[in-house]
């Protein structure tokens, strides 16, 4: 009878540090209490100068997405012929917008470049977004339920994987004249959530099976409850690994689809456009390309980089 | 073994019609009418159109188009484009030079990137790992697009030591830029993938074993250590065959080889859905069996798995 007694109280103490992990996402370091992953992850990233460089590199985008009136005030729109092509690659105007020059219809590249943050950060985030909430949900039911709803689940996933991502995303994007963000986004999503699902379903596999979740059950707590409450937070790890990684690529897809004329369309300004744009007077004018492509490298790069930081700070196995 | 691949066989089915049905799906539901396409901006004559789609099947119910595909796929044939060219006679064009191109980037793949990733893991948190890192994180933020003018002006343009563009698909040398370009993002995960499972495996009992042994180096990194690291690495380069097929789209336009990747974009472009449709079941077909492949190649690589 103490046994009795004695079970749900242990489950019970792991159930409220379990549910302390979860309230502590961007954890305050504990003073004296033991360090959940996510504040130990914390700690660790704080340290890296990984995490620092990209994270500096990623505000620094983002406010250039939201506000570009802050660093330009030349509508990247208006051009005028006068500068056509013109470019100034000498030391004193290093960094001025007459370094960067001029496009073919003479825009300023620099206000082009401000301008061109907003759809490439916006695209990035949005697929993220959805390819997360969408590939992690189905693959939280197909671990978490397995038998027959996992198989036909995975089948699907197998289905999407099968098809390669650019082809699929053409065929999607030629049947729309006009291309809109969220139809970019919304076509890229549909065909990039296997990748997370497969790693949740993974995840959600493992953690089914601690006895923190077989305790909440005998507790008689319920599916949703078990899934969101106990599952996704001790599961969601490396599927926040695998979708930092990702949003860097999804920017550099949008670009590769803007550049291939199946992405955003002209009155967007995307540096992919800017690029594909470029690439005719490659050899006349190397500057009208290299500035736009420079700031997608190193858009590109700051997310990759942040999200190695991230995987080095929650796969403690790494370490 | 034997009911091992006959099951993997038959879990084929399912994803294999479902893909060739959602590619089908998503070439005809979506909007556009090729048909009228072909008149351009003139208007098109009713009659002739109508004419045309009976003659391609569009007039059908689709879930008729999908069957009819399907029963004339099993019988080997592919259809024809809207211009009376046999789809099937397109891809024995093309497909053979995105094979070539497809193998460079899988050669130059597999051989930089194990090594980086071995040197790299060996000598985990000293300068060469810190180099190889920095390395294939570069690689992997250039764009494949933007890496191919780059590569193309560098080497073609400015150092002329090959042609910008391939003028012949069957000459290797030519392909080796393309090649080059087209693997480098797999070669940046294949060193990475390395790199994290050899410094792994570095500290492990057999490692030591081996050493104590009194084993040459050689034998150890090249036997004991490799053959124990390879299988994510399988894992993934299998995978990554057909995605180097399919993604072959980019690298082809701007070197200009005469593969899939051109005829995809131009079909797609087109709105010629049976050539799309075609190509992407066999890339389908490829994707399929290198998994398959992939999976019994464990079992050579780490005889502890067994196939019943």
């Amino acid at each position: 009878m103490p046994d009795v007694t004695k079970t749900p109280a242990a489950s019970d103490t792991v159930l409220t540090s379990d549910e302390t992990v979860a309230a502590n996402v961007p954890a305050v370091p504990a003073t004296g209490k033991p360090r959940s992953l996510w504040s130990d992850a914390w700690q660790q990233l704080r340290r890296n100068p990984l995490f620092v460089i990209s994270a500096l590199l990623i505000v620094l985008l983002l406010v250039m997405a939201i506000v570009p009136t802050l660093f330009t005030s030349v509508d990247p729109r208006s051009g005028d012929l006068t500068n056509h092509f013109m470019s100034k690659p000498e030391w004193g105007h290093v960094f001025s917008p007459e370094w960067f020059g001029y496009d073919k219809q003479g825009r300023s590249i620099y206000a082009r470049v401000i301008y061109g943050a907003r759809a490439s950060i916006s695209v990035g985030v949005l697929v993220t977004l959805a390819v997360t909430i969408l590939g992690g949900l189905i693959g939280m039911l197909a671990g978490y339920y397995g038998g027959w709803i996992d198989s036909v689940l995975s089948r699907f996933t197998d289905i999407f994987f099968g098809i390669p991502f650019f082809l699929g995303a053409m065929v999607i994007l030629t049947s729309f004249t006009d291309r809109e963000l969220w139809v970019v986004a919304g076509s890229m999503a549909f065909l990039g959530w296997t990748q997370i699902a497969r790693v949740m379903r993974g995840s959600v596999i493992t953690t089914k099976q601690s006895d923190y979740v077989t305790a909440a059950r005998a507790l008689g707590a319920g599916t949703g409850r078990i899934l969101f409450r106990h599952i996704l937070p001790n599961a969601i790890a490396p599927v926040i690994v695998v979708a930092t990684i990702a949003l860097g690529g999804y920017i550099a897809a949008e670009a590769t689809l803007s550049y291939l004329g199946l992405g955003l369309a002209d009155p967007t300004i995307s540096w992919g456009i800017d690029i594909s744009d470029a690439k005719d007077a490659l050899r006349d004018a190397p500057h009208v390309m290299f500035f736009p492509a420079g700031m997608l490298c190193l858009t590109v790069l700051a997310f990759i980089m942040l999200g190695d930081a991230v995987r080095d700070a929650l796969d403690p196995k790494l370490r | 073994m034997g009911r091992y691949v006959a099951r993997r066989l038959l879990q084929m089915i399912p994803v294999f019609i479902g893909t060739t049905l959602l590619i089908f799906l998503m070439v005809h539901v979506l909007p556009g009418d090729p048909i009228k396409a072909l008149w351009g901006d003139k208007a098109a004559d009713p009659a002739q159109v109508a004419v045309l789609r009976h003659k391609f099947g569009l007039d059908l119910p689709l879930w008729q188009q999908y069957t009819n595909y399907m029963a004339d796929l099993f019988q080997g044939k592919f259809g024809e484009t809207f211009g009376g060219r046999q789809v099937s006679d397109l891809m024995a064009e093309s497909f053979p030079v995105t094979i070539r191109l497809a193998l460079v980037a899988f050669v130059i793949e597999v051989v930089l990137g194990i090594t980086l990733g071995v040197f790299a893991g060996l000598k985990a948190g000293k300068a060469v790992d810190t180099a190889v890192l920095i390395f294939t994180l570069l690689v992997i933020s250039v764009p494949v697009f933007v890496l191919g003018y780059i590569f193309q002006t560098v080497f073609a343009t400015e150092l002329g030591w090959v042609t910008p563009s391939v003028q012949d698909s069957e000459d290797f040398t030519q392909l080796i830029l393309p090649g080059a370009v087209l693997g480098s993002l797999s070669l940046a995960y294949v060193a990475r993938l390395t790199r994290t499972t050899i410094s792994e495996n570095v500290r492990s009992d057999y490692m030591r074993t081996a050493l104590a042994k009194g084993l040459p180096r050689r034998r150890i990194v090249g036997v004991h250590l490799l053959r124990n690291s390879l299988i994510p690495v399988v894992t993934f380069l299998g995978t990554d065959i057909g995605a180097l097929m399919g993604g072959a789209i980019v690298t082809e336009g701007i070197f200009n080889v005469q593969g899939i990747g051109q005829q995809l974009y131009r079909a797609v472009s087109q709105g010629e859905g049976t050539t799309t449709v075609g190509i992407v079941t066999v890339l389908v077909i490829v994707f399929l069996f290198t998994s398959l492949i992939v999976d019994l190649l464990y079992a050579v690589l780490d005889p502890r798995i067994r196939y019943a």
